[in-house]
């Protein structure tokens, strides 16, 4: 030890060691304020949907009261006296949302499956950009495929279903109209559910840990009875939080539904059979005609209807993902 | 007791231990010409059968109908086959696997029929003027090669531009609060921009035209379409940088600390910088996803037929609007001329969304490589 350093202790020493402050700068809070409201924009927008569709929509509330939830009909020019209500629109909103859920449900895990077990390393990152890329393309563009191109094909498995199977009551019909019924709607918008509940699961299912999957194929398992032992159990929370996910976009699903549904006001449980609706697609076919007024009002209230029942729906399904043992780590 | 290795004994004892008597070693993962027989065998069985009764014997036909038998009729024999030369347990598996990779391989079959169906149609009416003039004076009978989509264009370029503008400092500063910041509203913040990712877009429409038209009183416009824009870009941005920031290595962060500098330097000078090739990603998703909402736009920026240069007044076109407006004048009848525009406008939307797209992929490819 030399003497300067011994000099430079001591009047260190003298003084004690230096403090450090934990108070940050001011540069330091302005950004994490400025940072902070950027984070709290999401809330305000959030907030401000709720609040101003709740206040446009007051006075088809007012007009209507619970019945709005009940009634069917929905006349083309509403007065003070007219019964209309959102029952068949959110009927059939449900409907095509089951339908699409019912077919991508089993796709979109087979798929995730394989590209998180089966698929060649190499092929891995190809395929998820397929998959992106089917949720990449435009509602419209689904819609206007779903209408010309796929819907004289899916006629002919409507009229398959319907003489075939058509002893349970829901692909009965009453008169053997299959065009722009909510089975084409429903096939439609399950294209575009998969990509959004492949991803999810894709990500839940290549978080298995490894050393449980590798313990199950030294025990002699077979791939299949170690997908089935280790993976689904362990990504159930992944499957169902990606289903719902799935839900609260099929729910919302406008143009292409818009497209392909011919509107009806009566609720039927015939699938097969021609005409629906849906919350999203009435608010567009009906907007340019209600303008102002009390139709401008109910459809105010349509729409928020459709958005309380996504964001619950949303919150619920980030809620299972966040809190599922798999889904620890992973955003949705 | 040691052995030595070069003791020519020793050696021909431990060679002749070490190979069993005739058996070839097996390799479970590698490829068995047996296991391609049976997978092909399968199949053409199983399509000469299917052909036989469904095309001869039984009344029906019809080309999905066909497939749909064919596959189902493949599985049956080919777990059959498998059962009789492997066993129940290793049929079962090879048969999830084969029915998993049908499955995952059949997603392809709509894409690219959307693909060529919409290029196909698109083409008809396709010319240069499409790009070039608007549809004054142009009514729905008039030859589809008439008019253009001049106008929706520059309207798209223009709301998607303003609405990047913006949703993207937004949604950085909300990722960079979620990841950086990481204060106590962490939490809530990711489940708000995982709410907002659920908002439908008509919705979005709803809440501007209620807000934006009938509180503040401003009329239709190119802007009121972009605040639409914003609202669905803006979870997609803020979900995709959070990822892309989480990216970044701590020990950057920590040494740029350990230099002394100040938070909102280190994220503004090492972070960001950092992931901007991955922020530039997050970016065109957004954007990809934006350019082709149709549903906010019928509420806010109405749609024209005449070119409007400016997006803070009077209606303004858009390419998703175009489409879906020539597709209402069609009234379904293929081959119509608006029929045509709307697919010629269609073929236009889904080329924007794939330059997106495909741009997208080769930044995150080049972030990838860089780590």
């Amino acid at each position: 030890m030399d003497d300067a350093s011994g000099v430079a202790t001591s009047t260190q020493d003298d003084r004690g060691p230096r403090s450090i402050s934990r108070n940050r700068t001011r540069a330091d809070r302005a950004y994490r304020g400025i940072a902070l409201a950027g984070g709290m924009v999401t809330f305000v927008v959030l907030f401000l949907i709720g609040l101003f569709l709740l206040v446009r929509s007051a006075s088809a509330i007012r007009v209507a009261g619970w019945r709005f939830f009940t009634t069917a009909g929905w006349p083309p020019f509403l007065t003070e006296h007219s019964q209309f209500g959102i029952a068949a629109i959110v009927y059939y909103t449900v409907e095509i949302a089951v339908i699409a859920l019912v077919i991508a449900v089993p796709v979109s895990i087979a798929t995730a499956l394989f590209i998180a077990e089966y698929a060649p390393r190499s092929l891995r990152r190809p395929l998820t950009s397929l998959v992106d890329l089917l949720a990449a393309v435009p509602s419209l563009i689904y819609g206007l495929w779903g209408f010309f191109f796929l819907q004289p094909k899916l006629i002919g498995v409507s009229l398959w279903l319907n003489t075939h199977l058509g002893f349970i009551p829901i692909f009965q019909v009453t008169e053997k109209l299959f065009r722009s019924s909510p089975f084409i709607a429903g096939v439609v918008v399950s294209l575009m559910v998969v990509p959004i509940s492949t991803s999810v699961m894709r990500e839940v299912f290549s978080q298995t840990p490894q050393g449980e999957k590798e313990a199950a194929l030294a025990l002699g398992g077979t791939r299949w009875g170690m997908i089935r032992a280790v993976v689904l159990p362990f990504g159930v929370g992944g499957m169902i939080g990606g289903a719902m996910l799935g839900l609260g976009r099929a729910l919302g699903e406008t143009i292409a539904v818009a497209i392909i549904i011919s509107p009806i006001l009566v609720i039927s449980p015939h699938i097969l059979q021609s005409g629906g609706n849906s919350v999203a697609a009435w608010i567009a076919l009906r907007f340019s005609e209600s303008s102002g007024g009390l139709g401008l009002s109910a459809l105010m209230a349509a729409g928020l209807t459709l958005f309380l029942l996504t964001l619950g729906v949303n919150v619920i399904a980030s809620f299972i993902v966040s809190r599922s043992r798999s889904g620890s780590g992973i955003e949705i | 007791m040691s052995l030595d290795v070069n003791d020519p004994a020793v050696r021909a004892e431990t060679t002749q231990r070490e190979a069993p008597p005739s058996l070839p070693p097996v390799r479970p993962g590698a490829l068995r010409w047996n296991d391609v027989a049976v997978f092909l065998g399968a199949s053409v069985s199983s399509l000469c059968l299917v052909w036989l009764v469904y095309e001869r014997l039984a009344p029906t036909s019809g080309a999905l109908g066909f497939v749909i038998c064919w596959v189902l009729t493949f599985l049956l024999v080919y777990w059959i086959v498998e059962r009789e030369l492997e066993g129940p347990l290793v049929a079962t598996d090879r048969l999830v696997a084969v029915g998993i990779g049908i499955v995952a391989v059949s997603l392809l079959i709509p894409l690219v029929s959307i693909l060529v169906y919409i290029v196909y149609q698109g083409l008809h009416a396709l010319t240069v003027s499409f790009f070039l003039r608007d549809m004054t004076g142009v009514g729905p009978q008039q030859s589809a090669k008439a008019g253009g989509a001049a106008h929706a264009i520059v309207g798209s370029l223009e709301q998607v531009g303003i609405a990047l503008m913006i949703s993207v400092p937004v949604g950085i500063t909300a990722a960079v609060y979620m990841n950086e910041v990481k204060g106590n509203l962490t939490r809530p913040v990711r489940m708000f921009v995982n709410a907002m990712s659920g908002v439908p877009s008509i919705v979005a429409g709803l809440f501007i035209y209620a807000i934006w038209l009938l509180q503040f009183h401003h009329s239709f416009s190119g802007f009121a379409a972009a605040l639409a824009l914003s609202i669905l870009m803006l979870p997609t941005v803020a979900r995709t940088a959070e990822e892309v920031l989480r990216l970044v290595p701590d020990g950057l962060r920590e040494a740029s600390l350990a230099l002394g500098s100040p938070e909102w330097r280190t994220t503004w000078s090492v972070v960001l910088p950092t992931a901007r090739s991955g922020l530039v990603t997050a970016v065109i998703l957004g954007m990809a996803r934006a350019v082709g909402e149709t549903a906010p736009l019928i509420m806010t920026s109405f749609g024209t037929q005449t070119m409007n240069w400016n997006p803070f007044s009077g209606p303004q076109q858009s390419l998703p609007l175009f489409v879906w407006q020539q597709y209402q004048l069609g009234g379904g009848a293929q081959g119509a001329p608006a029929f045509l525009r709307a697919f010629t406008g269609a073929f236009a939307l889904i080329i924007v969304v794939l330059i997106l797209f495909v741009i997208a992929r080769l930044f995150g490819r080049s972030k990838l490589s860089a780590r």
